[in-house]
Parts: C-alpha cells; structure tokens; sequence
C-alpha cells in the first residue's frame, strides 16, 4: 500500500530495499568464499557506502544478483533467495542452505523511511555478517578446496527448500517494518549431511563458482579421499622395503661379515653350546631368524674396525668359539669334537715354563683367543699391552715360596741346628763383645 | 524508562574464557556501533562507515566479527582481560559474571554529577569448567562453539526487535549517548563491569558485606 508515503519516500524506499537486496548477497556469498573478510572503517563518509556499512562489491556477484532481480524488486509474493550448494569434483552436489528476503504485508506506517527504515536494515546487514558464521555452511566452506567447492544460485519467485532434505532448520536473522511491508531475512539450511549421489546438471544451468578456478575434488568429505590413499600405500611399501635392503647391505659392508647362512643341523643359536642335531633338517636361506642370527658381530666402543675379512673364530669376540660359523664345518668345530687334551703339567710346572711363551702354549689345553684388553691399540709393538698382560699375567713362582724346596731347607735347618749351636757356643766371647760394642 | 535486560549463560574452560566472551560482547557492540556522525549545518549530519573483521578463535571452534576499530578492541580486551584473572584467582571452578551496559547520561546541576540511566544490560554469566583429557576438551571446542552460534542467535533476535534506543542526539548532546572518544568509530555509551562469584555460589561482594555486618553486630 503507497497510500501516505510522498512520492520522495517511495523512491528512497524503492532505493533502500534495491541495495539492501544487492548487499544481502554479496554478504552471503562473501561468507562462503572460504576467506575471512576484513574491511576498513572509516570516519569520513564515502558516499558509496550503503549503509555505513564497508560491504566490497563483487561485480560478477553483483551481475548474478541483477541478473535474477530482472529489474524487479523483493515484494510480497517476490522473494530474493539466495541459494549455497557443495559441489564436488565427480559432479556430485548437495544444497546445504538457502537465504530468503521476503516482504510480508504487514506494515509500519508510521516509520519514518529515510532515518530508521535505513538505520534498521544497517542493523540487519550486520546481523546477517553475524548470522553467516554461525550456520553449518560456514565451517564447510572454509575448507573448501581439494574435496569440493561450495556453488551459489540467485533466483527470484517462491522459495525452493525441498533440496535441503529432511528437518532442515531456519533461523530468522531479523525484520524491518516499512509502510509498504515487513521486510524479512532468514536463512534455512540442512542438517542432514548425508551425502546424496546427484549429478549436478551442467554449469550453464546457473550455478556459479564462487572460485575462479574449480579444484579437483572427490566424493568423500575426508581431507584423505580412499582414491588418494590407494595411490600412495604401494609407494610406501616401496619406499620402506628399498631401506631396509639399503640397511642390511650397509650393515654387511660396514661390519665386513659373511652372511654365513647356517647349513643342515647348525643353527649355533644358543650361548650354551647346546646344540640340536638335526641331521636331516636343512635351514632355509630365508629363515628370517637364522639369516639374522648370521650376522651379529658388534662392534666395541673405542675398537679399531680392521677391513680385512675376518672368519668366525678370529671374530674378537668373548666366546667367539660359541658364534654361529656356517662357513666352518662340523668336523673342525672345537665344540663339537674337542681336540685330544694334551697331558696336563702341573700348574706349577707350567707357570715355571711359561716365560717367553707367547701365551700359545697354554692355548693348547684351551680353546682360547687373542686377549684383547680394552681400549688396547693393535699397533707394531712387539710388546703391547695384551702381551705384556699375559707373559706377567703368571709369574715364576719365588724359589722361597716353592713347598718342595721349603721343606726340604726345613728338614736341614733342624738337622743342622746342633752343629750350629756348637759353633755358636764356641765363639760366645765374640757375641759378647759385639753385643758391648752395640751398647 | 526502563532498561532492557538481558542474560545470557555459558560453561567453558578456563582457556576458552576470554574468547567467549570477546565473541559475545563484540556481537553486541557491532550492532551498537555506528560511523562517526560529521554534523552539518542545519542540524544534519553525515555518517561514517563501519568495517568488519573476521576473528578466528583459537581454543574454541568458532568464528565471530568485529567491528574493525583496533581503539574499540583494546577496550574490550582490557576489560576481558581483568575479567579472566579474576575468575583464575577465585579458584578453578569459579563462575562469574561480566556486564555490558549501554547507558545515557544526563547532565545534572551542580553539585550533582552526571547521571548515568542505563537502556540496555547484557549479562553473561560464566561457569568454568575443569576438564581431565584432550578428548574432553576436544569435544569441549566443538560443544562451545556451537553455543557461542546459539547465543549469537539468540543476541540477534534481541537487537532485531528494534526495542528502545536512545534518540539521535544533536551535536550539542551526542556525548551524552555516543562514545566519542574514538577516531574511527562511535558505539553507544557502554561500560563493562563484572562480579566473581565463589563455588559457594554467594559473590564475592556479598559475603564481604555479610562478614562485615557480623562484626559490627558483635
């Protein structure tokens, strides 16, 4: 009804309620571009603010917009809506809300259209700034990207919520009474987001991006979409089983071993020296535990590591003798048949005879190895440390100290004492006088 | 006249304090907030414009707007701020509550000082909650988040009622109902005032006045 509003008011009215609708878009469809908006204010009027509101202007969402209206303002019955859409790349969408700025026919007569119509509708635009964040679209819009895009359509006529699927909500983000109606802003959006299989129809059937440039998406809402993840575990496993033989071949460089793969009946596992004789059982070359049992020489802290090929008894091991040797067969194993025990000297008889030896001739009763003390340099020395060690490691024992020549001074000496004595007795005024001479 | 008031109530984590409620009185102001009026002859005037701001929360998944005035914001904070350590002082599970309130004044004859007629009171009362695991306090993000939506809805649907606002002063009168004190923007005279509450549930100020009353009735 224009009845009692001037010709002056109706135009500004007319005006108002064209540029609210024309901001009422770029407000919403700035909210879903997935950025978050930033403008200035400004104490100094522009002029091209409707408003007092800092609201960019998007052309091509200002055409969309215009191109809708068709000249035509929101009215009753002539709704403006505003519809969001997910879209993803094997063509699939789903319409997640839609934006309604209605006029219903009540109205304010007595509202003064200049001052408080425009100031309201600058309180409903920033409503809408407010309300925008707040609906479910706004997350999934600032995530778009790789998976999906979000799409608007502008359209003019009667509201369409039947693609929000069941039990969507509304909420009502404001009204503004003016003499020619109630203006009404509100918003329905879907809560439902189960996905829907719908091709979309084409573009041309006017959806717009809201992106320049539409990513490649996939049907999933995951960041991880199955077809990806398909694509890069083969790859994985690829690239975690080139390490591990790149592991293994430095370890075996690095340690010079001989991959000694244990032959029929020897595993040589146990530190015991039990052995399982089983002669008919041959180990597999690939018997992961066996072929890591091959090689497991470690290396001491502070030792030398010598390149020279080093075989399974010279290993400067403790126990080297227990190590599994696959390259030694069983007939030379020292565990296996001990070598003939040579006769064994008397600990003493030997201690007396072992100087100069090298140490080698006690090793005949024993097998043993090279001793190594730590921290000891292999160096040209005739006598290093090791040496040293064991040549002194056994002294001769004191002709003092030695039972059979003690006993024997023993059984003289009391033999003797008589004798002594008697002499002693003899030259008992040379005692005297030595003892005066000590006084 | 009377003053319209308004309550609005919300549980969160004591990390999650100062950025609740940051989103929640900025909402308010950015709807009681114009552009800086520029009086004209004849008693007209012009307005400036206001910007916006998206502000991403960190402890909570939400995202609010501002009105873009870095003047306004450090206000805001430093009275949020305050709020904060005196709800952490009071003990973990405190609440509290800190006020909005837009007021006019009205000039009064010497001796009197202004008088200060409160038309608007927002009251946001707060409950700290502890919370023993991340899981908790993910699911604590998501919850509050989507109560801080709800209570933004439910601010806009006050405001959108279009109740009482003071009347457009003259150039002679608008610090009476303008703060225009800031170079860029111009929001309604407001203060912000707050009141902790001990887990007893009495505040702070009454059990003070309480134990004062009990010693001068000895």
């Amino acid at each position: 009804m224009d009845s009692g509003l001037s010709p002056q008011d109706k135009k500004d009215l007319d005006k108002f309620i064209k540029f609210f609708a024309l901001k009422t878009v770029q407000v919403i469809v700035q909210a879903r571009l997935g950025e978050k908006i930033c403008t200035r204010s400004s104490s100094s009027p522009t002029g091209s603010d409707w408003f007092n509101l800092a609201i960019k202007d998007i052309p091509e969402v200002t055409h969309e917009a215009k191109k809708a209206l068709a000249g035509q303002l929101p009215g009753i019955g002539r709704s403006m809506c505003v519809e969001i859409s997910l879209k993803t790349s094997e063509g699939d969408s789903m319409e997640l809300e839609t934006w309604c700025l209605e006029m219903n026919e009540k109205c304010d007569k007595d509202i003064k259209v200049s001052y408080t119509v425009y100031n309201r509708l600058s309180v409903l635009l920033k409503s809408l700034l407010a309300i925008t964040r707040v609906t479910p679209a706004y997350k999934l819009s600032r995530k778009q990207g790789h998976d999906y895009v979000i799409l608007y359509r502008i359209y003019f006529g009667e509201v369409q919520l039947s693609g929000l699927g069941e039990g969507f909500q509304t909420v009502r983000v404001g009204v503004v009474g003016t003499p020619v109606g109630t203006i009404t802003l509100s918003c329905a959006y879907r809560i439902n987001l189960a996905f829907m299989s719908n091709r979309a129809p084409d573009e041309e059937d006017g959806y717009a991006g809201v992106q320049d440039s539409q990513e490649v998406c996939t049907t999933s809402f995951s960041t991880s979409p199955p077809s990806q993840v398909r694509g890069h575990t083969p790859l994985l496993l690829f690239t975690v089983s080139l390490f591990i033989l790149y592991w293994m071949v430095n370890q075996y460089l690095n340690n010079n071993l001989i991959i000694s793969l244990p032959s029929g009946g020897d595993d040589g596992l146990t530190h015991s020296g039990e052995r399982r004789r089983d002669e008919g059982r041959s180990v597999s070359p690939s018997d992961p535990v066996e072929s890591l049992n091959a090689f497991t020489r470690k290396i001491g802290a502070f030792v030398n590591k010598s390149n020279t090929p080093i075989t399974a008894a010279s290993l400067d091991l403790p126990f080297a003798a227990f190590a599994p040797r696959g390259l030694d067969s069983e007939e030379n194993d020292p565990m296996v048949q001990p070598p003939d025990s040579p006769p064994c000297p008397s600990p003493l008889q030997a201690s007396l005879h072992s100087q100069g030896s090298d140490g080698s001739g006690q090793q005949d009763d024993f097998v043993m190895v090279d001793f190594r003390p730590a921290f000891s340099k292999d160096d040209l020395l005739p006598m290093d440390l090791g040496t040293f060690y064991r040549e002194f490691q056994n002294p001769p024992q004191l002709a003092s100290l030695s039972l059979h020549i003690s006993s024997q001074s023993m059984a003289d000496d009391l033999d003797s004492l008589p004798e002594k004595l008697a002499v002693y007795e003899k030259n008992i005024d040379e005692f005297d006088a030595f003892v005066d001479m000590l006084q | 006249m009377n003053c319209r008031s308004e309550v609005l109530e919300v549980t969160v984590e004591a990390r999650q304090v100062e950025e609740a409620m940051l989103a929640l009185l900025h909402t308010i102001l950015l709807h009681r907030s114009s552009g800086k009026f520029h009086y004209k002859k004849e008693g007209t005037y012009s307005i400036g414009t206001v910007g916006t701001l998206d502000i991403d929360c960190d402890f909570i998944d939400f995202t609010f707007v501002r009105v873009s005035s870095e003047e306004l914001d450090r206000g805001i904070r430093r009275a949020v701020s305050e709020f904060k350590d005196a709800l952490s002082i009071s003990g973990s599970d405190g609440m509290g509550q800190i006020s909005l309130e837009f007021y006019q004044k009205k000039k009064s004859r010497w001796p009197f000082s202004d008088e200060c007629i409160p038309w608007e009171v927002w009251s946001i009362k707060v409950n700290v909650v502890n919370l023993a695991n991340e899981q908790e306090r993910q699911i604590c993000r998501e919850k509050v988040g989507e109560k801080l939506g709800e209570k933004v809805i439910n601010v806009v649907e006050v405001i959108n009622r279009h109740e009482y606002l003071p009347k457009m002063p003259t150039q002679s009168e608008v610090d009476n109902v303008f703060d225009t004190s800031l170079k860029d923007v111009q929001p309604y005279l407001y203060k912000i005032t707050y009141q902790i509450t001990d887990t007893l549930g009495t505040s702070v100020s009454t059990t003070m006045r309480r134990l004062i009353k009990d010693t001068l009735a000895l």
